[in-house]
């Protein structure tokens, strides 16, 4: 689903790679954790899939398609099929839970009907059924991030990708969550999962891939955060 | 949907930024009247040209009765005194810098002059004859203008011999001037324009970066997340165009037509009709404007 092909890139000349030859391959339906340090490259590595930068050396491809071969105008199309979630939600402030979801629906052209009737759906799978009303300060942390899953999720993409989605939740917030996103990868969805969480990837059992100074240190098909060695 | 999406991004851009919209209503409106008023100039010497250029480069104005110069003393231009002109400019001497000769009568002359003053109070007062007759002759050569001048001055029967450039000259000098002027100011406005359509886009794609951010990351296509920042810019040059081409209007309807004729009876003046001709320019500079400042700033702070 996804893959990485010795995959380098550099911001600027002078300074070390973000990403320093990275090969990956993520399959259909994986749930992977992607672990290590800030500034180890996590985030580049999610950039990357989404197009929002071009790698300096290397392939990478999405759904079998080379990212940086496709044209401007495709990359919409590439990332209806990606949906993204944050640390900081990202949730538009003056729209209710429901404008929120159905936003990401309106500016890709979906009709009213079909509105209709996938935003209900898909809030009362992330558990917010009945808050379609609220704006998003009205909400607590964990729920203002369920609106932002199910915003990501509502176009039913086939790879999620989550920065750090639990990175300013409680630990008791969080494991909802992240059962949430469980629940999602069981739909066959692929999921990568940028992260700090000790304790969530250690619960977990997935597969954990290590990237240190944006190199790929450690792939382990049923991980857990910290090497035993450390 | 998307057109009511795409309505209610730009209403909602415009009203976050009333001051700004106002500011480039404004501005564009300026310098589209700058622009206007430059076209109008142009139409109006155009005007005066297609009417006298090309039809009459020197006019010998033959005397009428009550003519006071001194080659006039006989009064009114007799059949003999005609011939002798017609004859002369048909002579070897002038046949060379001649190329035609028209006769207009006082029919001709009347019909001609209240056609040009049509509705000014000059017009009603003339009478047929209180106008020459004349010789129209255009040369091979404009400036050869003296020969001509030179041959016919102190020949009785011919009152004054006319270079219908040189009575318009100094007119069209004003108003090639004026022109320069309104395009130079329209050009400063211009520019003002375009960089305040760019900064107040900027703001706005500043502004509203949150929403644009989500946009691409949900796969919005790059003409739906730019448009509405397009149109906003467009529709605040529109609104320019149509103020400026409202006060043109009313210019030429009250200050030209309404006052011009009257205190300066001179020569026809353009009407309302022109500014109609010149408003599709006024409209297209405008969101030409708009739409280039929106794409170079679009392109340099919302990339997709």
């Amino acid at each position: 689903m996804i893959r990485f092909e010795d995959v380098t890139k550099t911001y600027d000349r002078t300074s070390r790679p973000a990403l320093d030859g990275v090969s990956l391959d993520v399959e259909r339906g994986e749930f992977v954790f992607l672990v290590g340090a800030s500034g180890s490259g996590k985030s580049t590595f999610l950039r990357l899939v989404l197009k929002e930068d071009v790698p300096t050396r290397g392939v990478v491809r999405v759904a079998g398609r080379d990212v940086a071969r496709l044209s401007s105008w495709k990359v919409p199309h590439l990332r209806r099929q990606i949906g993204a979630v944050f640390q900081d939600f990202r949730l538009l402030p003056s729209k209710t839970v429901f404008e929120n979801v159905a936003f990401a629906l309106q500016v890709i052209g979906r009709n009213r009907h079909h509105i209709a009737q996938v935003v209900p759906e898909t809030l009362e799978l992330v558990g917010l059924a009945g808050k379609e009303g609220r704006l998003p300060h009205e909400l607590s942390g964990g729920e203002q991030q369920r609106v932002a899953i199910a915003r990501a999720f509502v176009n039913r993409p086939s790879i999620l990708l989550a920065d750090e989605p639990t990175g300013n939740l409680d630990p008791a917030t969080s494991v909802g969550i992240m059962r949430l996103l469980d629940r999602i990868n069981r739909t066959g969805t692929t999921i990568v999962m940028a992260t700090h969480d000790t304790e969530i990837v250690d619960s977990m059992r997935k597969r954990v891939v290590q990237l240190e100074g944006g190199a790929l240190v450690r792939d382990e098909a049923r991980g857990v955060y910290g090497m035993a060695a450390r | 949907m998307r057109v009511r999406f795409l309505a209610g991004e730009v209403l909602a851009g415009l009203r976050r930024n009333t001051a700004m919209t106002v500011s480039v209503v404004l501005v564009t409106f300026v310098s589209l009247v700058f622009v206007g008023a430059g076209g109008l100039l142009q139409m109006q010497v155009g005007q005066m040209k297609d009417y006298w250029y090309d039809r009459v480069q020197v006019s010998i104005f033959l005397c009428v009765a009550d003519s006071e110069a001194p080659t006039c003393t006989a009064g009114e231009v007799s059949q003999a005194q005609k011939d002798e002109v017609a004859a002369a400019l048909a002579s070897p001497v002038l046949a060379p810098y001649v190329e035609k000769v028209e006769f207009e009568t006082k029919e001709q002359a009347f019909a001609r002059f209240q056609e040009q003053f049509a509705g000014t109070a000059i017009a009603e007062s003339a009478t047929q004859d209180q106008l020459n007759e004349s010789f129209r002759v255009k040369l091979v050569d404009p400036t050869q203008y003296e020969v001509v001048s030179q041959y016919f001055a102190g020949t009785p029967g011919v009152e004054e011999v006319q270079d219908q450039r040189r009575v318009l000259d100094p007119f069209f000098a004003v108003l090639n001037v004026l022109t320069l002027v309104a395009g130079g100011f329209a050009l400063v406005m211009i520019v003002a324009a375009g960089l305040l359509i760019a900064t107040t886009i900027r703001l706005s794609a500043f502004s509203r970066r949150r929403e644009t951010g989500i946009m691409r990351l949900v796969g919005a296509s790059k003409t739906l997340i730019q448009l509405p920042f397009l149109l906003e810019g467009v529709l605040a040059a529109v609104l320019g165009a149509g103020l400026a081409t409202a006060v043109l209007w009313g210019v030429v309807r009250f200050g030209v037509q309404g006052w011009l004729v009257d205190v300066l009876p001179l020569f026809g003046y353009i009407g309302t009709s022109q500014v109609w001709l010149v408003a599709p320019l006024l409209f297209a500079v405008g969101i030409l404007l708009a739409g280039l400042a929106s794409v170079v700033t679009l392109s340099r702070y919302l990339k997709v």
